[in-house]
């Protein structure tokens, strides 16, 4: 084997092992790692207990309820199949409003409220102009659609 | 006119990162078009100096 | 034809073709940064509408995502060079992935800064740690080591082997970030960064940042071979060509 060639194969071997580990790491990434629980999961106590986690899921329309302090905000996070109240105080993003997905940082509390210090608002892939949209009934349709399972149940 | 720089109210997060980009890459230029000077300048001068030293032998 | 392709890749021939791209570069990088700003400012709708209402600052999206995509595809072109030195012993192709790298770690270091100006108006935090966000913030860690470790190692040609192989090891992070958001299954990578899809981005929007996105290609050329003459000259200092070079006042 000429060194060229040996140099060749060194490379090639450390470029599959890189290539190997990267789909060994992603594998474990996609069934063992999940960025936030979704109320189903919280509802069958696979959530951690005692301990800060992120509840993700839509915002269920009509749900948000202004306190009376006015700071505090209560409302529903669903996957469309379970719901949990959340109980938060502070300022809202902008992308914050019902139907939309949200990713939310807190502990769930003994009267089953999950107590959020923290709301981020998640959105969909669509970019695309008021006017544009109100027209394109059907690809809003699909886009909230989208929205529900990437902000949906994790099983 | 002023509209366009208030962006809706969006200002700081537009310009910051519109800003942010402008800098880095306008300073990256002028640094390697300083620094392709001092490189030639600093290669000329040796070869000056090691001109010199040929001559004097 | 081998034997030609070597010839060519000598520093010493390269040295004056780089001389003459740089100018070229710069030309159509202009062109295409001035389209792409103008496009995107007064050619496209001020606010969004469906479930992605964004205000305004989705302008970000026209630096953003080009810086993202340049820090990803920089790294690739960096470890092509890498590979390509490792394997033929070529001195030009080192000395590509050194002049490659710096500009590589300032797009991805956009990426981020821009992110974050991004992330807090429309998510609502400057920062999370967010799978995208803590794998590129992994590969601007990368791009500084690649550097530092060069500039450790006072032997270059040990210097390019070594940092050539972290470079090589590295590139694991280039699918894990590209996967981060666009794995088969979106609800088992669920972030706060939505799945991409170019298809579901208005003309206009999309023009704009395609144009940026090739203006920062070609801007990439030029600060690439502009840091590629300074390190032929560096490194050839001691060749005859550079003498010649130098006592012509050639500026090619």
């Amino acid at each position: 084997m000429k060194p060229r060639q040996k140099r060749l194969l060194f490379v090639a071997l450390a470029i599959v092992g890189v290539g190997t580990a990267a789909t060994l790491a992603l594998t474990a990434l996609n069934s063992n790692i999940s960025y936030f629980f979704s109320p189903t999961q919280v509802l069958a106590n696979e959530a951690p207990q005692d301990r800060v986690f992120r509840l993700g899921g839509l915002v269920t329309e009509g749900s948000i309820a202004r306190q009376e302090d006015g700071l505090t905000v209560h409302f529903d996070v669903t996957d469309n199949a379970e719901t949990v109240t959340v109980a938060y105080t502070g300022i809202l993003p902008d992308l914050f409003s019902e139907g939309q997905g949200v990713v939310t940082k807190g502990r769930l509390g003994p009267d089953g409220v999950f107590y959020a210090d923290e709301v981020l608002a998640k959105h969909d892939e669509s970019y695309m102009p008021p006017e544009v949209e109100s027209t394109l009934q059907t690809a809003q349709a699909e886009g909230a659609s989208d929205t529900a399972e990437t902000a949906g149940v994790s099983n | 006119m002023s509209d366009f720089f208030a962006q809706g109210g969006y200002a700081f997060f537009v310009w910051g990162a519109y800003g942010m980009t402008a800098l880095l890459l306008v300073i990256e230029v002028l640094q390697l078009r300083a620094r392709q000077r001092t490189i030639r300048a600093r290669l000329g001068r040796l070869m000056r100096i090691r001109d010199a030293g040929a001559n004097d032998q | 034809m081998a034997l030609n392709w070597f010839k060519f890749a000598s520093p010493a021939s390269f040295y004056p073709i780089a001389g003459r791209l740089v100018p070229a570069f710069w030309i159509i990088t202009l062109i295409l940064l001035g389209l792409g700003l103008y496009w995107g400012f007064f050619e496209t709708a001020d606010r969004l509408g469906g479930s992605n209402a964004q205000k305004e600052y989705y302008r970000i999206i026209f630096i953003h995502v080009p810086a993202a995509w340049m820090s990803m595809w920089l790294y690739v072109v960096m470890v092509g060079w890498a590979a390509i030195g490792l394997v033929f012993n070529t001195r030009l192709s080192f000395m590509m992935a050194n002049a490659v790298a710096p500009t590589g770690a300032i797009f991805t270091f956009l990426a981020l800064w821009t992110g974050a100006f991004w992330g807090r108006p429309s998510w609502g935090t400057y920062w999370d740690w967010d799978p995208r966000l803590t794998s590129e913030l992994v590969l601007f860690f990368l791009y500084i080591g690649y550097i530092a470790l060069h500039s450790a190692i006072d032997d270059v040609r040990r210097a390019d082997r070594a940092a050539a192989l972290l470079a090589i090891v590295g590139l694991i992070m280039v699918p894990v970030i590209f996967w981060s958001i666009n794995c088969p299954d979106p609800n088992q990578c669920a972030a706060l960064h939505q799945r991409s899809d170019l298809t579901q981005i208005d003309a206009n929007i999309l023009f704009a940042m395609l144009a940026m996105t090739f203006g920062f290609w070609t801007y990439s050329f030029a600060t690439s071979f502009m840091r590629l003459r300074g390190i032929i000259l560096q490194r050839e200092s001691e060749s005859a060509w550079v003498r010649d070079l130098l006592d012509t006042g050639d500026k090619a």
